[in-house]
């Protein structure tokens, strides 16, 4: 992988915000991986993203960036995509931006089914604010306003997607980069609203909080928490029992907005 | 059915409601992206720009809420719309937050608040003049506002299309606080010709391709010209405090210099954004200042004191804010006493009383029964002593 990354950065935003270990990094560089693949032109790709560790991220990005307000990128997203629908809007939130905050918004989102794709770096706690509990924090997991241990379930946010309407909907880790990079790949090339569910490890909270260890013993846990979903058939109900696939999870083709707005322009204003 | 009003070419006579007229004035100033969430009673401007946005080849979209509807039309601003909301109370108040967006990261947008009574779900259908301190100061943080009120149809229009010019002149939010009666009231309307209405479109740097921009670099206007998405200069948007670059910067420096600029940037134009209506105030011994529809039944006071021999005059600011502190104290200046009627319990009054000081008595004359106030009210307050 001999890609020229910095070509895509804003290098004099340099250094970043995270820490090390943090898995958000690795999540941007298969973002700019699978436009390096794309050829986009970078005048026409807009990031957008919302509140949080993860919603940094555009700003290291040489595209038209937005940081919005914590749980409402999708709103703007979606005002940037039906007023110049030409423009590429890719949206970068946290499982907390996403999923709490911004939860509403998601599955509108996903309902109206614009040519949007949404990457989810998923943490399961709030990474920026210092380790509270999220929507995706596994029962039992420790945050900092779950001392004893979180006792509510987690929103799976594959589930979620697909339920409320997303035409591309994938889940993968960011130690394996080949995988995240074939989901937001096709995420990215779907026409219509696409949701990448992609893991990404919190050292610093999560993983001291519960214990978790460094990043690579993170990975790994996540590696012991999933399965491929290819995989899927050949396993029993035991062995994926309380476990997430990952891999491309859910497709389908329907009417995207903008196209269809495009048409009723067309069918009114003769 | 294409007879547009926006695009005649010779003025049209119609009979509208103030939600209506608002729309064509949104039309007429160029907006063509509308997001929003129904709510009494603000809907008809929703629905019908639902209507008419296709036929001239804009947008609608009925966001899932309030917040949403704020994020589409600030998003959508930034891809190069103009581009409007409209809401009332409760859905005022879950814009705020992106409503400081939309001041910090300077992007110009409107938004037509019709007041109704609050706090809460309040009066849904009657009419209110209690949002005037939100519509000033609802987001939280120092923040510049530049809040207009009409008192008539031809107004609402004209006053809508006022606001698309200032967001775009300013690039800043703007707000058009209508009251319910003002939304909902018909009167005949003269729409002017295209050509007659002045548009005021964002100032654009005079960049070539390849060219550095600095999206918050200002001139001596301090209003920075503006890029849009997509145009071959990409830049950085943020609600953090940031430097000219438009990237974050905590430099306590940066900070004072940007918060200065947006609060003076339009402190420094308020005569330009001035708008109100003098009413036999020159030799006026008791002034009444009032804004909306409740001006309607003020100046009908006016006259009937005038009739008993008092010598009584209307200051009606349009432009509720900046507040037009001057020109009050000008139309004070023959005033033994003020009368401020306004429906609420005295928002506007207090800025009154404020400007003028202690010298001049200011009397409230306020209702928050869901009822206009009659002008025999506003006339015993003038009478009494
Ligand atoms: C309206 C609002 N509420 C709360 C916050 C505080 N806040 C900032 S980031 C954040 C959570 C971020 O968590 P997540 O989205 O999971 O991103 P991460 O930092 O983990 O990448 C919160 C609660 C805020 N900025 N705005
Ligand atoms: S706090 Fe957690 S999410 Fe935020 S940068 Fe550090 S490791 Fe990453
Ligand atoms: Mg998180």
């Amino acid at each position: 992988m001999s890609m020229d990354y910095f070509q895509y950065l804003r290098k004099e935003r340099m250094p970043h915000i995270w820490c090390p270990g943090c898995g958000h990094g690795t999540i941007m560089k298969s973002i700019l991986r699978a436009l390096d693949k794309l050829k986009w032109a970078k005048d026409d790709v807009v990031v957008v993203s919302g509140i949080g560790c993860s919603s940094r991220t555009p700003g290291y990005l040489d595209f038209n960036t937005l940081h919005t307000t914590h749980g409402r990128a999708l709103s703007f997203a979606q005002g940037v995509k039906v007023a110049n629908p030409n423009l590429k809007v890719i949206v970068i939130s946290g499982d907390g931006d996403a999923m709490a905050i911004g939860g509403n918004h998601f599955i509108h989102a996903c309902r109206r089914n614009m040519d949007i794709t949404l990457i989810v770096f998923n943490n399961n706690i709030y990474g920026m604010t210092g380790g509270q509990a999220s929507p995706t924090t596994f029962t039992g997991s420790k945050g900092t306003t779950a001392p004893y241990g979180a006792i509510e379930q987690p929103f799976d946010v594959c589930n979620m997607a697909q339920a409320s309407g997303a035409t591309y909907v994938a889940r993968a880790l960011d130690i394996d980069a080949v995988a995240m990079d074939r989901v937001i790949l096709s995420a990215l090339q779907n026409k219509g609203f696409s949701v990448v569910d992609a893991w990404s490890q919190c050292t610093t909270y999560f993983g001291r909080q519960n214990k978790w260890g460094d990043a690579s013993e993170m990975m790994d846990r996540y590696k012991e928490m999933t399965y491929n979903v290819r995989l899927a058939e050949k396993m029993s109900p035991e062995e994926k029992a309380g476990k997430y696939p990952v891999g491309m999870l859910f497709q389908a083709s329907r009417p995207e907005w903008c196209e269809e707005y495009g048409k009723l322009i067309e069918r009114v204003s003769k | 059915m294409s007879a547009e009003a926006t695009e005649k070419k010779a003025p049209v006579i119609k009979f509208l409601a103030g939600n209506e007229a608002c729309m064509e004035g949104a039309l007429a100033a160029g907006c063509r992206f509308f997001a929003g969430y129904p709510i009494s009673p603000s809907s008809e401007i929703a629905e019908k720009m639902s209507g008419r946005l296709p036929k001239l080849g804009g947008k609608f979209i009925q966001m899932e809420d309030e917040i949403a509807s704020m994020g589409a039309i600030i998003g959508a601003s930034l891809a190069g719309a103009k581009t409007m909301t409209a809401t009332s109370g409760p859905g005022f108040s879950l814009m705020q937050e992106n409503i400081g967006y939309a001041m910090m990261a300077e992007v110009p947008c409107v938004v037509v608040n019709v007041m109704r009574g609050g706090p809460s779900t309040g009066n849904p259908t009657g009419p209110s003049q209690s949002d005037v301190m939100q519509c000033r100061w609802g987001t939280h943080g120092d923040h510049p506002a530049i809040v207009l009120s009409p008192n008539s149809i031809r107004e609402a229009f004209d006053t809508t299309v006022q606001c698309f010019n200032f967001a775009e002149q300013f690039r800043t939010c703007v707000v058009l606080a209508m009251d319910e009666i003002v939304a909902h009231m018909r009167e005949k309307i003269v729409i002017p010709a295209k050509e007659d209405i002045k548009i005021v479109n964002r100032k654009k740097p005079d960049l070539k391709p390849g060219d550095p921009y600095k999206p918050y670099e200002a001139d001596a206007s301090l209003i920075p010209p503006m890029m849009n998405f997509g145009e071959g200069f990409r830049y950085h948007v943020t609600g953090l405090d940031h430097d000219a670059t438009g990237f974050p910067s905590g430099a306590p420096d940066n900070q004072e210099i940007l918060h200065r600029r947006l609060v003076d940037k339009v402190e420094m134009h308020k005569d330009e954004l001035f708008l109100f209506e003098n009413h036999r105030t020159e030799d006026a011994e008791v002034l009444v200042v009032a804004y909306g529809s409740t001006s309607r039944s003020a100046k009908r006071a006016v006259e009937e004191a005038r009739a008993q021999g008092i010598k009584a005059g209307l200051f009606r600011p349009i432009t509720l804010f900046p507040i037009p502190e001057k020109q009050i104290a000008q139309a004070a200046g023959h005033a033994k006493k003020v009368v401020v009627p306004e429906m609420n319990l005295g928002q506007y009054r207090l800025e009154v009383e404020r400007i003028l000081g202690p010298a001049v008595p200011v009397v409230g004359v306020h209702r928050v029964n869901g009822e206009p106030i009659a002008p025999s009210l506003i006339l015993s307050a003038i009478v009494g002593g």
